[in-house]
């Protein structure tokens, strides 16, 4: 999200400045029909512009995990729908705890995504076991079971933090290679 | 202190209730106690289902809801096992709780032809209690891993388990391996000063005590 300026990778505040920038692509646009841009970036723009995350709702964090998508701080907006099927998504969220009973069917689902694929482990449970650490029937932290990309601590995390969390994991997609170089 | 069983306008009713219970017990060997406004009768095992079937089908209590089956584990005991029957009439509304004693040897008939909702509800008993119920139509593990072994709700069974999971990335799978804990469980001392709770509750079911106190 933003306006970056290009020599200096550093973001532009709304305002004059950055309206000089958006204006000369419009121009840019009309004029010839086209715009130029590295392949990766527009890569990284698009898959971190929709990401859709899989509902793994297991515990109360999932009801946080609804606020989040709820029409107050509404997820649409950066893009992210819920999706049914594993097939469908990038993202999957883990939200509440992990069971020694769910663990493999949560590795399946996880297995089922098409790459690129990412992971947020949300709450004290998914993130390391929490409450049920000691637990006889409680994985201690889902880290164990899938990787994880970003961590949202709480218990549970309130939706801010959830969505934080995302735009979080946003960040860290788009400064990855896209195109591997060998 | 006030007489706090003078507040409870349910408390004839109650008693009533339990007149009516004592009746239906007569000849049964059981033991009917108030305690704190809540009926708790104590059933030997052989007698549980005739019990349990007298209450369902007697129009005079028509405790015809099994809401739910549990146990209680108490290890000093001879008789180590307390199974639970909560029942509920509704035309009268009133609960019972019904308890028999039990060893883990113990054959428990099963009243999953007297309540439907016996079924799964002692199924969970069989599953942390390891309590066999003779006469259940499926008893399956309800709750725990597939493949799990013992009994988590008795006292002896450890905390942690004895297995744990983890994904391995080279057999492609998930696997079971013995519980191994970077930092143990802290044991509590529930007697210190920092960390005991006392009871707080005032003792409602001796009414000589609450009169005294609220005399003074």
């Amino acid at each position: 999200m933003g306006v970056i300026d290009p020599r200096t990778a550093a973001p532009i505040p709304p305002g004059a400045e950055q309206d000089k920038i958006l204006n000369a692509v419009t121009d840019e646009i009309t004029n010839r029909g086209f715009v130029i841009a590295k392949a990766d970036k527009l890569f990284n723009w698009a898959r971190s512009g929709s990401l859709w995350p899989m509902t793994f709702g297991l515990a109360c964090c999932a009801v946080e995990m609804m606020h989040s998508a709820a029409s107050r701080y509404d997820m649409d907006r950066y893009g992210m729908l819920f999706r049914p099927s594993p097939r469908q998504s990038d993202v999957m969220i883990v939200a509440g705890t992990l069971t020694n009973k769910m663990a493999p069917a949560l590795r399946r689902v996880y297995d089922q995504m098409p790459e690129p694929r990412w992971v947020l482990s949300m709450g004290s449970c998914a993130n390391g076991g929490g409450y049920y650490h000691y637990s006889y029937a409680v994985v201690r932290g889902c880290d164990r079971i899938v990787p994880v990309d970003v961590y949202v601590p709480g218990c549970p995390p309130t939706a801010e933090a959830l969505i934080y969390g995302l735009l979080q994991l946003q960040k860290k997609i788009k400064r990855t290679a896209t195109i591997a170089r060998t | 202190m006030p007489n706090l069983s003078a507040y409870i306008p349910e408390a004839d009713a109650l008693s009533s209730f339990a007149g009516r219970l004592q009746i239906l017990l007569n000849g049964n060997d059981c033991e009917l106690v108030n305690e704190r406004h809540e009926l708790v009768i104590r059933v030997p095992l052989d007698n549980l289902r005739d019990v349990l079937t007298k209450f369902r089908d007697d129009s005079t209590v028509a405790l015809n809801q099994l809401t739910d089956v549990t146990a209680v584990d108490y290890p000093e005991r001879p008789k180590r096992y307390d199974v639970v029957y909560q029942m509920l009439s509704v035309n009268f509304n009133q609960r019972v709780r019904v308890i028999t004693s039990v060893n883990e040897s113990d054959l428990i008939p099963s009243v999953v032809d007297l309540f439907a909702s016996a079924n799964w509800a002692e199924r969970e008993v069989w599953d942390m209690f390891g309590l066999f119920f003779a006469g259940h139509p499926d008893l399956r593990r309800l709750l725990t891993d597939y493949g799990f072994e013992g009994h988590p709700l008795r006292k002896d069974f450890p905390l942690t388990g004895y297995v744990e999971v983890r994904y391995d990335d080279t057999e492609r799978r998930v696997l079971y391996e013995p519980v191994q804990l970077t930092q143990e469980f802290r044991d509590f001392d529930f007697l210190s000063p920092w960390e005991g709770v006392q009871a707080s509750m005032p003792d409602l079911t001796d009414e000589d005590s609450s009169d005294q106190a609220e005399a003074n």
